[in-house]
């Protein structure tokens, strides 16, 4: 095949992994303190795409600018969604959370079908059509900012969970809860503050998402398996494997829809889940057991 | 002496009588039974918009029909919409059949995708149930001798045929400029069917099949494939995909300068108003061989300014919706009854003529009605014309398209 064809499937797949990186952060930082898997990630992605595409079509905000607005509306709703509902429902049992998170997601698209209606939107800005010369491939000037943008939050998120207090507290509670009450922590609010930091991240990749994507009430079901998958390859509750793992999913959805055809191509994630669920439980970066 | 007369069965037979005679007026002002009709539509789910739209349309005309006083053959019988759901899920459709049996159904309007049509007509043939199908492209649902199945629109064998047809003499008057084709397809049946028609009729045309793409739904980034037909350098791209891929295939395809003397389609799930509003750029020139509406007519004009005075959408769902139910509205006038027998036999020897449409009088053959066909429509930035066949258009075709910056 020539080669030209191989490296702008290569640079396709970073940079779709880029994306997928970015969604799968902060359901592996919810995974890692809270121990759950949030059933509501994919739905709650939606709603925060359905607010950067409200804020660009009724208060004409850029998308990238409603990253600012979107990141701390997105935590508050999950702290407050966590304090008022998940923690209180869960009475303190993991699968009880599981299982509010998933009733949660059922209501929640719910009423977007009842709100929005079924019907898929894309928004039109100056920058959308505008494409940069990258290697051999053009490519769409929003995939690159969003690529971009994706790694530095990570890295970020990495920085704020290694050097700030709150961080050094989530990381204690999701080690040892029972060790961290004793020393002080307020483990309740330490579980409100990663629900809500989960959620955060998807108000940014929502603004980042949107200019290259479309939105629809069903939308993260589109992107929820995916990130399950790189949190399981990456390692349940490590940043290190989101990134690592975004990237290898994104490449190899890539490569696989270029030897296999599109349609085959995606049985490369499915594959790789199996595998990693087989060989490696605990995924590439994850804690072993 | 003693006047009191011990009941009798003859007095009481006639104290029943003097009864039912007394309640008679009140029983010849009863309004008859209303018809009811199970709109079987994925509502919910990843057909959910689609299946709105045509949820609508039926009402639209389950509506008109109601206040123009119902069916006047069956006393001015009202119609009764039943709504169901089928959540875009096959199985959950054959479980709305069901359940609408129950409760008294006397034809089915649905299913928008072939996949849920083909289980759901084979569940109300098992209740010899008129079935009504306003959206499914799949000739597999009316090839299988159910004798309860009728569509209006034409399928895709008749569209690919059409189309074929509309894009042979468009392409010869420009002097044969298209030889070559890729073909992009949605992997169910649906994008499967239609490609492999497309595939086989061609090269009657003179038109090559360079290469056929498949890809799965959801797909989320069609970089790959652009790359791929551009490396192919066909004349034209001929898509057959649903809303979501096919308008990031069309985005994606612009964005990378795949420069083509049209990007067609046969049927194309996304090519509508809301592509135009949304993606100008995208939409202008596009063209798409799907069913349309007749530009010229006036009732069909005002259907659309309803829809959009409400801040609606009228794609073809709505319109193709409404027509289904305003054929078995016909149907029952000239049976006189919602027996599904005579229902049945109303409506295949119906020659009812879809005013709106640019189609001619029904003729049913098999459950397929032989006088629907499309329209060739061309995108411009804020509209959509029709540009083929002729006595219906409303512009004329922009053919080849003009080459990209």
């Amino acid at each position: 095949m020539d080669s030209t064809i191989i490296a702008s499937a290569a640079i396709n797949g970073l940079l779709l992994g880029g994306i997928y990186t970015l969604v799968a952060c902060g359901l592996t930082l919810i995974y890692g303190v809270l121990h759950i898997i949030n059933f509501a990630h994919g739905s709650m992605l939606m709603l925060a795409m359905f607010g950067v595409y409200y804020l660009l079509t009724l208060l004409g905000i850029d998308p990238y600018l409603s990253m600012f607005i979107m990141v701390p509306a997105m935590y508050v709703l999950g702290y407050l969604l966590y304090k008022g509902l998940i923690g209180r429902l869960s009475s303190g049992k993991d699968e009880n959370i599981l299982l509010v998170t998933l009733g949660l997601s059922i209501l929640i698209e719910n009423l977007a079908l009842m709100f929005f209606k079924g019907d898929s939107r894309t928004i039109l800005v100056s920058y959308s059509d505008r494409m940069i010369e990258l290697g051999p491939t053009l490519v769409p000037l929003p995939k690159l900012i969003s690529f971009v943008v994706a790694m530095v939050l990570c890295a970020l998120l990495g920085l704020f969970m290694q050097r700030t207090d709150t961080g050094r507290a989530i990381r204690a509670v999701a080690k040892e809860r029972v060790g961290a009450r004793l020393v002080g922590i307020d483990v309740d609010r330490i579980f409100a503050i990663s629900y809500g930091i989960g959620l955060a991240t998807l108000g940014a990749a929502a603004s980042l998402m949107m200019p290259i994507f479309y939105v629809s009430p069903t939308v993260g079901h589109v992107f929820a398996l995916v990130a399950f998958t790189v949190v399981v390859l990456g390692g349940m509750g490590s940043f290190l494997g989101a990134i690592v793992g975004g990237l290898i999913i994104g490449l190899t959805e890539s490569f696989g829809g270029l030897y296999l055809g599109e349609s085959l191509g995606q049985i490369g994630i499915s594959l790789i889940f199996i595998l990693i669920l087989l060989f490696r439980p605990s995924g590439l970066f994850g804690a072993r057991q | 002496m003693n006047t009191h007369r011990p009941l009798s069965r003859r007095l009481i037979l006639q104290a029943g009588a003097a009864s039912a005679v007394l309640g008679a007026p009140g029983l010849l002002l009863a309004q008859p039974a209303p018809v009811k009709v199970g709109l079987v539509h994925p509502v919910s789910g990843g057909l959910a918009y689609s299946g709105g739209q045509s949820r609508m349309g039926a009402m639209m005309a389950i509506d008109e029909i109601n206040a123009a006083g119902g069916i006047k053959s069956m006393g001015g019988a009202k119609l009764q919409g039943l709504l169901g759901d089928s959540q875009s899920r096959p199985e959950i459709g054959v479980s709305e059949v069901e359940r609408m049996q129950q409760e008294g159904v006397s034809a089915y309007l649905g299913c928008f995708a072939s996949g849920i049509a083909l289980p759901a007509t084979q569940a109300a043939a098992k209740y010899n149930t008129p079935f009504l199908i306003d959206v499914g492209a799949s000739d597999l649902i009316v090839n299988r001798g159910l004798k309860n199945v009728f569509r209006l629109k034409p399928g895709f064998g008749k569209c690919v045929d059409d189309a074929i047809v509309a894009l042979g003499e468009i392409n010869k008057g420009a002097n044969s400029v298209a030889k070559t084709a890729v073909l992009v397809h949605e992997e169910s049946e649906f994008g499967t069917g239609t490609a492999k028609l497309l595939a086989g009729k061609l090269p009657s045309v003179g038109i090559e099949v360079l290469e056929t793409i498949k890809h799965a739904n959801p797909t989320r980034d069609f970089s790959n494939v652009a790359l791929r037909i551009k490396g192919l350098k066909p004349d034209i791209v001929i898509m057959s995909n649903y809303q979501n891929e096919y308008v990031l295939l069309a985005r994606t395809l612009m964005q990378q300068k795949v420069d083509v003397a049209a990007m067609f389609s046969v049927l194309g799930g996304g090519f509508n108003f809301k592509l135009v509003k949304e993606q100008p750029d995208v939409a202008q020139y596009m063209m798409d061989f799907n069913h349309w509406y007749n530009p010229k007519n006036a009732k069909a004009a005002a259907m659309r300014k309803q829809v959009e005075s409400k801040g609606g959408l009228f794609t073809f769902e709505v319109y193709l919706s409404y027509n289904a139910i305003m054929l078995y509205a016909d149907a029952l006038q000239r049976a006189g009854t919602a027996d599904k027998e005579k229902a049945i036999a109303a409506l295949a020897s119906s020659t009812w003529f879809p005013e709106i449409m640019p189609y001619g009088p029904t003729r049913f053959v098999n459950g397929q009605n032989e006088g629907g066909r499309g329209a060739l429509l061309q995108a411009s930035k804020t509209d959509i014309d029709v540009v083929w066949p002729g006595e219906f258009a409303s512009a004329k075709p922009t053919f080849p398209r003009p080459k990209m910056s």
